[in-house]
């Protein structure tokens, strides 16, 4: 387990890394995930090594945003202002983009598989 | 010190509830049990109850924060079993993906501006469908309010996570991929998270809607409010 745990972190120390010398402006865990998933498909790091903490740490990922929920709280003032507005553009927004996106790739996968041949 | 707000004791608090709703909603299989939004509300309950502010709760809530970058890192596995699926599917992911950005910015912004938000909401909720990280440096980048962004994230996670496949079955989604993908374009983390809950393949695709909605959210959100004329 403490290989394990040291792999995952490796991958996430690395991707701050990255952050700290490049300036990019995307979070170090999942430049970490791309590590993990480029040290496995490259076959540096072995399924079987980090396989335990890995299904340990996705199924129980929902609960690991609890407390950056419940930090709601800190801004409910800021909400309860103005609470109609940002209610409807988080619920219509969330709805149009789930929609868009599902409908787009459902389309376009569909068009792409009638030919034949083309996923070969 | 009050004895309420010693660290084991909110974990056992915060994990308890979650616990408990887990177990009732599996025994009822009721919509109105959702394990991650019950938790929230009744934690603050308490604590507002209790008069304990959140960063005395953080410092019991940093142990389980601690494990959510390393699940972030975690989604790797999924991602590299499918990645030979990814690859013959992305010129469908990234077209999606891109419709997707643009959508969730312009109806963000559209919607609160029509119901009269002031300017700061409305630029603060334009990178709302992005992880957390990402959404405060783009609303900082382009002149909003980083806190009032995260807690709008945070409401889009949760709302996405307890509605975001209903929604998608109401429209008649049926294709796996397509839906989880959305799930992760349209509520990042969480909606990775409960694709996550469904298998790891779909947690994998939507780990794609994640990433690639961050990019080009990042890449956009500044070029088409200034386009809207908004800033």
């Amino acid at each position: 387990m403490i290989r394990q745990l040291f792999l995952i972190l490796v991958c996430l120390a690395l991707g701050e890394v990255v952050v700290y010398f490049t300036g990019i402006k995307i979070p170090s865990s999942i430049i970490g995930m791309l590590l993990l998933t480029a040290g496995l498909h490259f076959k540096i790091i072995k399924l079987k090594w980090i396989q335990g903490i890995a299904d340990f740490l996705l199924d129980n990922m929902v609960f690991f945003f609890i407390p950056p929920g419940i930090a709601i709280m800190c801004y409910l003032d800021l909400i309860s202002k103005e609470w109609i507005p940002i209610l409807a553009s988080v619920i219509g927004s969330t709805v149009l983009v789930l929609i868009s996106t599902s409908f787009t790739h459902q389309v376009l996968r569909k068009t792409r598989s009638k030919k034949p041949n083309t996923d070969k | 010190m009050k004895l309420i707000s010693e660290p084991y004791i909110l974990l056992t608090i915060t994990i308890g509830i979650y616990w408990l709703t887990k177990y009732l909603q599996n025994k009822t299989n009721s919509v109105f049990l959702n394990p991650i939004l019950i938790t929230i509300i009744a934690v603050i309950a308490i604590l507002k109850a209790a008069g304990i502010s959140y960063d005395t709760y953080h410092e019991a809530g940093k142990y389980i924060e601690f494990f959510l970058k390393p699940s972030i890192v975690a989604l790797g596995v999924p991602l590299y079993l499918q990645i030979n699926k990814i690859k013959k599917q992305v010129i469908p992911i990234v077209i999606s993906q891109l419709v997707g950005a643009v959508v969730g910015i312009i109806s963000g912004v559209f919607i609160a501006k029509w119901l009269g938000a002031s300017d700061a909401v409305i630029i603060s909720i334009a990178p709302k469908s992005v992880t957390t990280p990402l959404a405060i440096d783009i609303s900082t980048s382009i002149g909003g309010i980083p806190s009032l962004t995260a807690s709008m994230v945070v409401m889009v996670g949760i709302f996405g996570s307890v509605a975001g496949f209903k929604i998608l079955q109401l429209f008649k989604v049926k294709n796996p991929m397509s839906k989880s993908l959305s799930m992760g374009t349209a509520s990042h983390g969480l909606g990775t998270a409960q694709a996550m809950a469904i298998s790891q393949r779909f947690g994998a695709y939507s780990s794609m809607g994640l990433i690639l909605n961050g990019l080009f959210t990042a890449l956009f959100t500044p070029i088409i409010l200034a386009l809207l004329g908004f800033i």
